[in-house]
C-alpha cells in the first residue's frame, strides 16, 4: 500500500549526521556498499568496477563542499548524503505497484524488489537524489537504514545499529529515534540546531543535519592567524635552529 | 531529466491516439459523421491502435516489463496507476460504442461515447500530473503540463482526424477548424511553459539542500562520484542552451504552424492533393510533438541535481 501510514506508534528511526565532526572519509559509503553486497540479497550492481570509469549503486553519498561567508572567509564541509525516511515521503505515493513502502511501525522506508517493475518514478519525486536503479536487477534500491541489522538479534545488541554508524570513526553518525523527544538523537538536535534539509520540498525527512559550529571562524577573528610557537624558550630557538641548519 | 525515446513515442503516440478517439466520438455524438459510414471505425480503431502502440513502447522504459500489471493496484495514490486504469478502461466502452453507433441516436450509444471519451480525457490527464506532481522538477509542477498535455492529445488527434476526413468522406472543415482550435491552445500553453521555465527558478537551493545556507554560499568542491552514475545520467541530463533555442521553435512550427497552414492548404486543392496535404500535416504534427516531448524532459532540471552544484 503506497498510502503512508497513519496513526502509528510515533516511531521515527532515522541518523543524525554531525557536519562539524566529519572527516570526509568515506568509511560510511564504503561500510555501506560492503554490507548490502554480502547480505541475503543481489548485490549493488557495479559497472567497470576494476576498470577505467568505475559506477555503481551506492545508497550514501559523500559530497565535499565549500561554503563561503559575508566576509569571504570559505570552510569546507564533508557532507554524507543518503535517504532521509521522510515523513511525507513521495517517493512512497507516487508508487504504482506498492513496492515502496513507509513501515507504520518505524518509519524506514523501504522498496520490495520482488514486487518493483523499475519505473523509475520514485527516484524522480524524490528531491534529495537518495533513491538509484540498479540496472542489473532492473529495480530501484536505497538505504534500508539497515532493518537487517538493527533488530538481526544474530548480532551482539551494540552492533545492532545501521553499517554506516558502526563504521563512522569519528562518530559524527548517530542512530535513534527522531519521534521520540527524549531519545539521545532528539536531544542532540535540539541541543545543537539540527537542520532538515530542503524543508521547502515539504517531504519532512526525518533524519536531520549538525550545521558545523562557529568555533573556528571566531577563533580565526580574535587576532593573529599566523602559526606561532607553541613555546617560546631557549631551548626552543635552539631547536629552530638546528631543524633550519637540517633543512638546508 | 533524461529524455527517454520509450516515454516520447508514449506520450506523443498515446495522447494522440486518445485524441483521435475522443473527438471521433465526439464528431459522431454530435451527427457531423453521419455521411462517411467508415469514418468511426476507422478514428477509433486507429486511435486505439496508436494508443496501443505507445503503451507498449512505455513498457521499454520498465526494468520488469513482465512485471506491468502490478501498477493497476495503487490508484488511490498513484497518478501512474490511474493513468493505467484509465488505459485499459478505454478498451471496452470503445469497443461496445463500436459495436452500437451505427444507431447515432440511441441512448445507449450516447452514453458508451461519453463513457469513452471521459476515459480518453482522464488518461491522457493522468499522464500529465504523473509529472505535474513532482514538485522535486520545478519546470513540470505546475498546472501548465495538463493543458499543455490535454492540448497536444487533441491537436494530434484533430490532424489525424482531418486527413481521416480527406480520405474517406468526412467533415473536412469541421475536423480542420479543430486541429486550428487545438494547435492554437497547444501553441499558447507551451508558450507559457516556456516563458514560466525560464523566469522561475524552483524553491530549492544549494544552501538549502545541504542546510549550509547559515554558514554563506555553498559550492561543491568534492563530487562523491564520476559523471556516469545512474542519478547523474537520469537527473543531471544537460542540453546546451543553443540547442534548446534552436528546438524550441522547431517544435512549435512542426507541431502547430505547418500543420494547421498545411490542413488550410488541402481544404483549397481536390483529391489527392488534398489528401497528401493531409498525411503531410500528419507527419509534421508527429514530428513537432517528438521534438517538444524531448525538449519536456531535457530541459527540466531536478532537485537533487543542486547536491553537484548545478542551478
Amino acid at each position: 500500500m503506497t498510502a503512508l501510514p497513519r496513526g502509528g506508534p510515533g516511531k521515527k528511526l532515522g541518523l543524525v549526521v554531525d557536519l562539524d565532526i566529519c572527516v570526509g572519509c568515506h568509511a560510511c559509503a564504503v561500510s555501506c556498499k560492503a554490507w548490502n553486497g554480502a547480505g541475503g540479497g543481489a548485490p549493488p550492481a557495479d559497472s567497470d568496477p576494476y576498470g577505467e570509469n568505475p559506477s555503481g549503486v551506492w545508497f550514501n553519498r559523500v559530497h565535499g563542499y565549500e561554503v563561503v561567508d559575508e566576509r569571504g572567509e570559505a570552510q569546507v564541509v564533508h557532507f554524507p548524503r543518503s535517504c532521509l525516511h521522510c515523513d511525507d515521503a513521495p517517493c512512497v505515493t507516487v508508487c504504482p505497484t506498492g513496492a515502496s513502502y513507509k513501515r507504520a511501525e518505524d518509519g524506514i522506508v523501504l522498496v520490495d524488489p520482488d514486487t518493483c517493475i523499475g519505473c523509475k518514478l520514485c527516484a524522480w519525486a524524490c528531491p534529495y537524489g537518495a533513491r538509484e536503479f540498479d540496472e542489473d536487477a532492473g529495480v530501484m534500491t536505497k538505504c534500508t537504514l539497515c532493518v537487517d541489522r538493527i533488530y538481526n538479534e544474530n548480532l551482539p545488541p551494540e552492533r545492532r545499529v545501521p553499517a554506516c554508524v558502526a563504521a563512522c570513526p569519528t562518530g559524527a553518525r548517530s542512530f535513534g529515534d527522531l519521534g521520540d523527544p527524549e531519545s539521545g538523537v532528539s536531544r542532540l538536535v535540539a541541543e545543537r540546531g539540527g537542520v532538515a534539509l530542503m524543508p521547502e520540498q515539504g517531504c519532512a525527512p526525518v533524519n536531520c543535519y549538525l550545521p558545523p559550529r562557529a568555533k573556528d571562524r571566531d577563533a580565526a577573528e580574535e587576532g593573529d592567524r599566523g602559526l606561532r610557537p607553541a613555546v617560546e624558550n631557549a631551548a626552543a630557538a635552539l631547536a629552530r635552529w638546528a631543524g633550519r641548519l637540517i633543512a638546508r | 531529466m533524461f529524455p527517454a525515446g520509450s516515454l516520447i513515442f508514449f506520450t506523443a503516440a498515446s495522447g494522440t491516439g486518445y485524441g483521435l478517439v475522443f473527438l471521433t466520438i465526439g464528431a459522431d455524438c454530435i451527427g457531423l459523421l453521419a455521411p462517411a459510414a467508415a469514418l468511426p471505425a476507422a478514428g477509433v480503431g486507429g486511435g486505439l491502435a496508436l494508443a496501443t502502440a505507445g503503451l507498449l513502447a512505455s513498457l521499454a522504459h520498465l526494468g520488469h516489463p513482465r512485471r506491468a500489471w502490478r501498477a493497476f493496484g495503487q490508484w488511490r495514490s498513484s497518478w501512474l496507476s490511474r493513468e493505467g486504469v484509465f488505459a485499459v478502461a478505454c478498451y471496452g466502452p470503445a469497443a461496445a460504442w463500436l459495436g452500437v453507433s451505427l444507431d447515432a441516436d440511441a441512448p445507449v450509444a450516447h452514453a458508451l461515447g461519453g463513457l469513452t471519451m471521459a476515459c480518453c480525457l482522464a488518461t491522457v490527464y493522468c499522464t500529465a500530473m504523473i509529472y505535474a506532481s513532482l514538485k522535486a522538477v520545478h519546470a513540470w509542477h505546475t498546472p501548465l503540463v495538463p493543458c499543455a498535455t490535454l492540448a497536444l492529445a487533441l491537436t494530434g488527434g484533430a490532424v489525424v482526424l482531418t486527413l481521416l476526413s480527406h480520405a474517406l468522406g468526412g467533415p473536412v472543415l469541421a475536423a480542420s477548424a479543430a486541429s486550428w482550435v487545438a494547435a492554437a491552445l497547444g501553441a499558447l500553453a507551451k508558450a507559457l511553459y516556456w516563458r514560466r521555465q525560464a523566469r522561475a527558478r524552483g524553491p530549492s537551493t544549494a544552501e538549502s539542500a545541504t542546510g549550509l545556507g547559515g554558514l554563506g554560499r555553498v559550492r561543491q568542491w568534492a563530487a562523491p562520484h564520476g559523471p556516469d552514475a545512474w542519478l547523474l545520467k537520469e537527473m543531471g541530463y544537460r542540453v546546451a542552451r543553443e540547442k534548446a533555442a534552436l528546438l524550441r521553435p522547431l517544435a512549435a512550427l512542426a507541431g502547430f504552424v505547418a500543420p494547421a497552414a498545411l490542413l488550410a492548404a488541402a481544404l483549397a486543392v481536390p483529391g489527392a492533393g488534398a489528401l497528401a496535404l493531409a498525411a503531410l500535416a500528419v507527419v509534421s504534427t508527429g514530428a513537432g510533438l517528438a521534438v517538444e516531448r524531448w525538449l519536456f524532459f531535457a530541459e527540466a532540471r531536478h532537485a537533487a541535481t543542486l547536491y553537484y552544484g548545478r542551478t
